[in-house]
């Protein structure tokens, strides 16, 4: 009842200041929080959490995560942006009836601050134990990977001038996890797709394409083999696109996203599509700008909760010595201002991140420097601090 | 030295052929993967048969008949002692029944060899899930297909010299059609994999690696989502991989490949992977060396052999406006030649494609020309030559 309120609240607040949200007054509790989430007019937007800090749960992770953790919060820091960390460790544990489930303090944080910042975590490797990152999906329904790969200038590809983002379906599809043994040496592993699933991506890709000034949206999928299945969620991103019609919509085959992505990536701009596709893409495109290392990942879930990520491993033949490369985690943390509305701060910590390595002075050993991870985190702070 | 023995060993092999009447002549040719293909170099112009080879060939749509027109052109020229029985099954055009089907089954049965471009699936579901292409698949139980992804020499892409083949099997996995409504607004779309065809699959790329000479197969796969599904298939390529020491055995997960595959592409030799994420690899690796118009495929079933392109798309936007490319088409022709042990035509054309882009003066637009489809065949036609270039020449 209360959310409600508060919820019609900021719907006036919004209609006072002349935004309409969907062209529409009534609109679903869940929509608003994620227009809300993820609103993102030019003009800077007085926002509740704008005027005082804000807290952001941070999980630092295992291996290199507490020391790229330590250079964004650094970073943070010199860019004085209004951010408090509330830092949670997260590590499987076995909850009542054997199921497992991630420790309550921090889910409590998540679920109080709705926005998280995560380093990688590593998946034990024991019977049954579920991998962490599944974990966290599940837990908090995170529906939607969001991954731009921009090029970066200064760290060298055979590809230039990268600029897309691709958005996947994270809940269902391959990744379902039903499968069966049907006789000895025969296995199904069913696809599972469902409209309402299909209807949210879909509707969270325009969105996403609206709010960060994106002009396409693709969506891709395979429904010439697969005529149900992908033909259900390519009818469900038609829908949308008739919705949004400002958003340029065309639809193309997996294959030959493939094909043109590594002829001529400068084509595609947003990429919508259901899991597995997504799997494979986020990562052939974040190949096109130079790895993992440098690619931001950001997941989007229901109710308005959102936990962004660097999505490499943990590596743990170089954790504690200093040579880790936050790039991906920092940028993963500017998606986060981004998305918290704290345009500016993003702006400028994005910005000394790619000065820095554009001057190629201070790069860690997988950017083609020598410098330590320390050294790295100070020029960019430095630069940050320049810019005041 | 052991040039001569090798040319002394194929002019046997020569008079051997010769004196095979008709259909065992045709049962030899049609092994798959002739031995032949090993051996290169020039020779006399020998195998003027009698007879000449029936080949099936299914244009399909797109500019599949443009490309079939470029191939029987260029067969013309070369004097290829080939001759095509041809078969249009389309789905879109309205020309596709079970008759016609069965028509192109029979024709298979006879030639064992075809030749075909890609038969288009229109999108929309109307009650029958297989399309016309994966049945016809089906019915001849084609279930491996090869995409050997190499450079063409002269025309530089982002990543050059490379030389990769991509092993897919394409009977099972996602291709099953086995789609349903559990109920409404839920689809449930099954993957089927198993263990007898993974294990196919794999001892069909092991031996392929052992004929061409590679020393390595990479197995790709996401078994660690589909534990079962995909688990099967990477546990039948790690045993089959025992049977062939000689043989390096590795595997990848399909996201990581394709990420290595744009960055460092040259750490991969022979590559083997269930239906879908072939698709996926074919596409990216003909990407890689300039396009959908320049990379060649087969398809293989224990009794038949089916030569396509590589990346099977039919290109319907360029229907009629003569600019399609026909290299692939071209080399896959050669490819097809070659399996019927007409290693002399086939170096002809191969060589003549190759020269040809590797000028650089008429290429298609794909590749950043301005010529036609009709130049480009034109200028392939004036390059062919009697008798091919030797290996010497050739570099």
């Amino acid at each position: 009842m209360a959310g409600k309120m508060w919820r019609s609240a900021i719907l006036n607040l919004l209609r006072q200041w002349g935004l309409s949200v969907n062209g529409k007054d009534k609109i679903k509790a869940q929509e608003l929080s994620r227009v809300v989430g993820a609103l993102t007019t030019e003009t800077p937007q007085p926002r509740t959490f704008i005027r005082g800090m804000q807290t952001v749960t941070l999980i630092p992770g295992d291996g290199i995560g507490p020391e790229i953790s330590t250079a964004v919060m650094r970073i943070f820091e010199a860019a004085k942006a209004p951010i408090q960390w509330e830092e949670r460790n997260v590590t499987a544990i076995k909850g009542p009836g054997g199921k497992w489930m991630i420790p309550p303090d921090a889910k409590e944080s998540m679920d109080r601050n709705k926005i998280g910042l995560k380093g990688p975590l590593k998946t034990p490797i024991a019977a049954g134990h579920p991998s962490m990152n599944l974990l966290l999906r599940k837990t908090f329904d995170l529906y939607a990977n969001v991954r731009p790969c921009v090029s970066i200038e200064g760290y060298q590809t055979p590809y230039t001038d990268v600029n897309l983002v691709t958005i996947r379906e994270n809940t269902e599809g391959e990744y379902s996890g039903i499968e069966h043994l049907i006789v000895d040496g025969v296995v199904q592993s069913i696809k599972l797709i469902t409209e309402q699933a299909s209807q949210r991506i879909a509707e969270y890709a325009f969105e996403y394409a609206k709010n960060n000034q994106r002009a396409s949206v693709t969506a891709v999928h395979k429904a010439n083999i697969m005529r149900m299945s992908d033909g259900l969620f390519l009818r469900k991103c038609r829908e949308a696109a008739e919705k949004h019609k400002d958003v340029k919509f065309t639809e193309m085959y997996l294959d030959t996203v493939c094909l043109n992505m590594v002829q001529d990536p400068t084509q595609f701009d947003v990429l919508v599509m259901p899991n597995l596709y997504g799997d494979i893409l986020s990562d052939l495109c974040a190949g096109l700008i130079g790895g993992l290392g440098v690619t931001p990942s950001g997941n989007i879930g229901a109710n308005g909760v959102a936990i962004f990520e660097s999505v490499h491993g943990t590596a743990p033949d170089i954790a504690g010595k200093d040579m880790a490369n936050p790039t991906a985690l920092l940028l993963s943390a500017v998606m986060m201002l981004r998305h918290m509305g704290l345009r500016d701060h993003a702006k400028k910590v994005e910005t000394a991140c790619f000065d820095t390595i554009r001057d190629k002075k201070v790069l860690t050993k997988d950017l083609g420097g020598n410098s330590k991870c320390s050294e790295f985190t100070e020029a960019i702070c430095q630069r940050v601090r320049d810019m005041d | 030295m052991s040039g001569t023995m090798a040319a002394a060993l194929r002019g046997s092999l020569v008079t051997l052929v010769k004196g095979l009447s008709g259909p065992r002549w045709q049962h030899l040719a049609s092994r798959p993967l002739s031995l032949s293909s090993s051996l290169s170099g020039a020779e006399p112009p020998p195998a003027r048969a009698d007879a000449t080879f029936k080949v099936t060939m299914v244009p399909g749509d797109g500019v599949g008949p443009e490309l079939m027109t470029a191939v029987k052109e260029v067969f013309k020229a070369g004097d290829v002692p080939v001759e095509f029985e041809e078969f249009h099954l389309s789905e879109v055009q309205n020309m596709a029944s079970e008759e016609k089907l069965e028509q192109v089954l029979t024709s298979m049965k006879n030639n064992k060899v075809a030749i075909k471009g890609k038969i288009h699936t229109p999108m929309e579901f109307k009650g029958e899930l297989a399309s016309y292409e994966m049945r016809l698949r089906r019915k001849l139980d084609l279930f491996a297909n090869v995409v050997h992804v190499n450079s063409l020499p002269g025309y530089n892409t982002r990543h050059n010299n490379l030389d990769l083949v991509i092993i897919r099997e394409q009977t099972e996995g996602e291709y099953s059609s086995l789609e349903h409504e559990s109920v409404s607004g839920v689809i449930e779309c099954l993957k089927i994999i198993t263990r007898e065809k993974s294990r196919r699959i794999a001892k069909f790329a092991f031996d392929y690696a052992t004929k061409k000479g590679r020393n390595k197969v990479t197995a790709v796969h996401k078994a660690n989502i589909m534990k079962l599904g995909d688990g099967l298939f990477l546990q039948s390529c790690a045993e089959v991989a025992q049977l062939y020491p000689k043989i390096k055995y590795e595997n990848i997960i399909i996201d990581n490949c394709c990420m290595q595959l744009v960055q460092n592409p040259y750490q991969f030799d022979v590559l083997v992977m269930p239906n879908l994420y072939g698709n996926i690899i074919d596409n990216l690796a003909a990407g890689l060396v300039g396009g959908a118009g320049v990379v060649p495929g087969e398809s293989y079933s224990a009794e038949y052999a089916v030569f396509e392109t590589g990346a099977r798309h039919p290109f319907a936007q360029a229907v009629g406006r003569n600019i399609a490319n026909p290299t692939a088409m071209l080399l896959s022709a050669a490819n097809m030649l070659r399996h019927l042990n007409l290693e002399y035509h086939s170096q002809m054309v191969s060589d003549a494609v190759k020269r040809v882009i590797k000028q650089g003066k008429v290429r298609t637009r794909d590749l950043g020309g301005y010529c036609t489809t009709g130049d480009f065949v034109h200028a392939i036609v004036e390059n062919l030559t009697h008798p091919p270039l030797t290996a010497k020449q050739r570099l």
